[in-house]
């Protein structure tokens, strides 16, 4: 059973379409990635799946189920935009939230008191929400989406604002919850992030999908034909090899449609050349992202 | 509030005390002059406290006024009698003459013109003819239990102002809150863990709550405060009272007016881009709560008329005009069930309307929709 299937979602505002006949599933025990430039539909795709906003057509199934206030239960939201009550102590509002989500207030304060403690914020539990820094409330309001064991997790760019120790420790969580079977949505439009977590992706643009399925497949698919080699000694002329690219510490070999990277490196090796570095070139998600929107713009 | 106003009255009673203990009448004899031109005005000399002393002429008069002899004097003139004018002098700058000394001098011409003419008795009676005591008799003629009068009217008029200023705050308070959380998102966390119409009804249901309580604590109060004042201050105060179906009735209108609010609060802030936004149109809506109060004097003193009537079932009227037609005159049974009926049905309608609408315009955010974009939602939401 996906922990989310939908099918064919579509939402307008006015008579603006933000989201066009959308559809994709996600697994349990995978992080998927929902990616796509700002205003693509991103977060009203989210709103959708959590049931904030109805969608106009389509179906969304949460964990086989439609969304009901018992499944809802079963669900982490950590929003784009962030608040939470200013006045209210660290440990109330986790308290507090949690309890809508069906805990008892013990448990609640146990679990809370164990996330504080696992991020390093046990010391500010009784400081109000408005003495925190930006980040701070952030790892809060991240506590708050996981501290009843959701079967899914949607993060709305979940790094921004995040100091390089905090962005490692969420990591570390996500990982954790992943390994323990949860499904994990990020969005982002951070790439390397991305590239870094996901499984699989999803890039939207416009509201429509262009890119959906595993990470490594669409890398290879977006894949340029080139190599690129770090070697010690002449490099001279390779048969099948149609241009040479020269960058700082290593080249990038540009092969013709025949030839396959594993006969160019067959061909080096002939030669009896010294090769530090041989990898086939695969395009950053940047780049492919930059690619696949920078064709819908043309 | 809750606390606030029963402390308030608490303190009014003991600054009371204070006031009236320092400013106690003290015995101190006032002399005042008179100088009697007409003649015929020797006896009575002695009113209360103040002692009036007879001059020749208004020139020795003045020479006792400048000297500090007598703090004011008084001129009989010859034709008193037929235009009633008496001319004061005194060395005072004020508004006019002291009670104390108008009565005095009322009481010495009084006596003097009426002395030998009639009984003492009837003397008394020309000076206060009328005390009126009116008693309220049931159907079959049995003294009724619950009496008129202004004593009557201040709890209700107190509690009619007191209603109003709570409703308004705390429907401020819940569009605040509202406002808040659609301004930094989190209402988008409450509605992943909630349905929308969990939200509304918890809202609408805390905001009852806190008006109960509120209410409570009043009523339990008053009655204590009253007893404390009439036995402290007396008088005025020691005939007002509760009339017998106003707790009830109190508590009921302060729980639906309270509800009320509470959901026309909650469509406001659905459909309001801001706190601040929301709050001048609640505005609109609270001037209906209000107008009870401004025509206070009129409905004292024209209860009947059927303009009462119509504020007493009007929903957003008829938590205050209950309140305060209850200490002015009894309001028929068939108005108060209608009035609770337009009510209860109104809080329900509104809630639901509001469930339907909330989701559209929560997200919304920074845009408010015009009239008939919110009826065209009404339809399809």
């Amino acid at each position: 059973m996906p922990a989310v299937e939908v099918s064919h979602i579509g939402k307008s505002f006015t008579d603006k379409v933000v989201v066009n006949d959308l559809s994709f599933s996600v697994a349990q025990g995978e992080i998927f990635g929902l990616i796509g430039p700002n205003g693509a539909g991103k977060t009203t795709t989210i709103r959708m799946m959590m049931d904030i906003i109805k969608p106009d057509s389509g179906d969304v199934t949460i964990l086989g189920e439609r969304l009901s206030e018992a499944t809802k239960n079963k669900l982490g939201y950590l929003p784009e935009e962030r608040g939470l009550y200013k006045k209210l102590s660290v440990l109330d509002s986790i308290v507090y939230l949690a309890s809508l989500k069906g805990m008892d207030r013990r448990s609640a304060e146990e679990k809370a008191n164990e996330l504080l403690n696992q991020t390093g914020m046990l010391p500010h539990k009784g400081k109000k929400i408005e003495e925190l820094s930006r980040g701070m409330g952030q790892i809060i309001q991240f506590i708050v989406s996981v501290i009843h064991d959701p079967e899914l997790v949607v993060l709305d760019e979940p790094f921004a604002g995040l100091d390089p120790v905090n962005t490692e420790l969420l990591k570390g969580m996500l990982f954790d919850l992943r390994n323990q079977g949860k499904a994990l949505i990020l969005s982002t439009h951070q790439m390397n992030e991305i590239e870094e977590l996901c499984d699989r992706i999803l890039m939207i643009n416009h509201g429509r999908s262009v890119l959906y399925g595993n990470l490594a497949e669409i890398k290879a698919k977006y894949r340029s034909n080139s190599v690129l080699l770090e070697f010690e000694g002449e490099l001279g002329e390779v048969p099948g090899v149609t241009e040479k690219r020269t960058h700082k510490g290593y080249v990038e070999l540009v092969l013709d449609g025949n030839t396959t990277p594993q006969q160019v490196l067959e061909r080096l090796v002939s030669r009896g050349m010294v090769i530090n570095r041989f990898e086939v070139a695969t395009p950053p998600l940047n780049e492919i992202f930059l690619r696949v929107v920078g064709k819908a713009h043309e | 509030m809750t606390l606030i106003v029963p402390l308030i009255a608490l303190l009014l009673i003991g600054v009371f005390q204070l006031i009236s203990g320092v400013a106690r009448p003290t015995a101190e004899v006032t002399t005042i002059g008179y100088v009697d031109e007409l003649g015929g005005f020797q006896q009575y000399t002695n009113q209360g406290n103040i002692t009036l002393v007879g001059f020749d002429t208004p020139d020795n008069a003045t020479e006792a006024l400048v000297s500090g002899d007598i703090s004011e004097y008084f001129i009989i003139p010859q034709d008193y009698i037929s235009t009633g004018v008496i001319n004061r002098y005194t060395l005072e700058k004020q508004l006019a003459a002291s009670p104390a000394i108008t009565a005095a001098i009322n009481h010495f011409l009084l006596s003097n013109l009426l002395a030998g003419k009639v009984p003492e008795a009837t003397v008394a009676r020309i000076e206060a003819p009328l005390n009126l005591v009116t008693t309220r008799l049931t159907e079959t003629g049995a003294v009724a239990p619950e009496q008129g009068g202004y004593g009557n009217f201040i709890i209700p008029f107190v509690f009619g102002i007191l209603l109003a200023l709570s409703i308004i705050f705390s429907s401020t308070y819940l569009l605040q809150g509202l406002g808040e959380e659609k301004e930094n998102r989190l209402i988008e966390v409450l509605l992943s863990s909630v349905s929308a119409r969990q939200l509304l009804t918890g809202k609408v249901l805390g905001i009852g709550a806190a008006g109960l309580v509120q209410v409570a604590v009043w009523v339990i109060s008053a009655p204590l405060l009253l007893n404390l004042a009439s036995s402290s201050i007396g008088g005025f105060i020691s005939t007002i009272q509760l009339p017998a179906n106003f707790i009830v009735l109190a508590v009921v209108y302060f729980i639906l007016g309270y509800l009320l609010f509470a959901v026309l609060s909650a469509a406001i802030g659905a459909i309001s881009a801001g706190s601040r936004e929301g709050q001048q149109l609640i505005g609109v809506f609270t001037l209906p709560l209000l107008i009870p109060l401004w025509f206070t004097s009129l409905s004292m003193f024209f209860p009947d008329n059927p303009i009462w009537v119509f504020f007493t079932i009007f929903p957003l009227s008829a938590p205050v005009e209950v309140i305060m037609r209850l200490g002015v005159s009894v309001i028929p049974a068939w108005q108060l069930v209608a009035s609770i009926a337009v009510l209860v049905l109104s809080i329900i309608g509104i809630l639901l309307l509001t469930i339907r609408i909330f989701r559209i315009y929560l997200l919304m955010y920074g845009k408010r929709p015009g009239i008939g974009e919110v009826l065209r939602s009404l339809k399809t939401g």
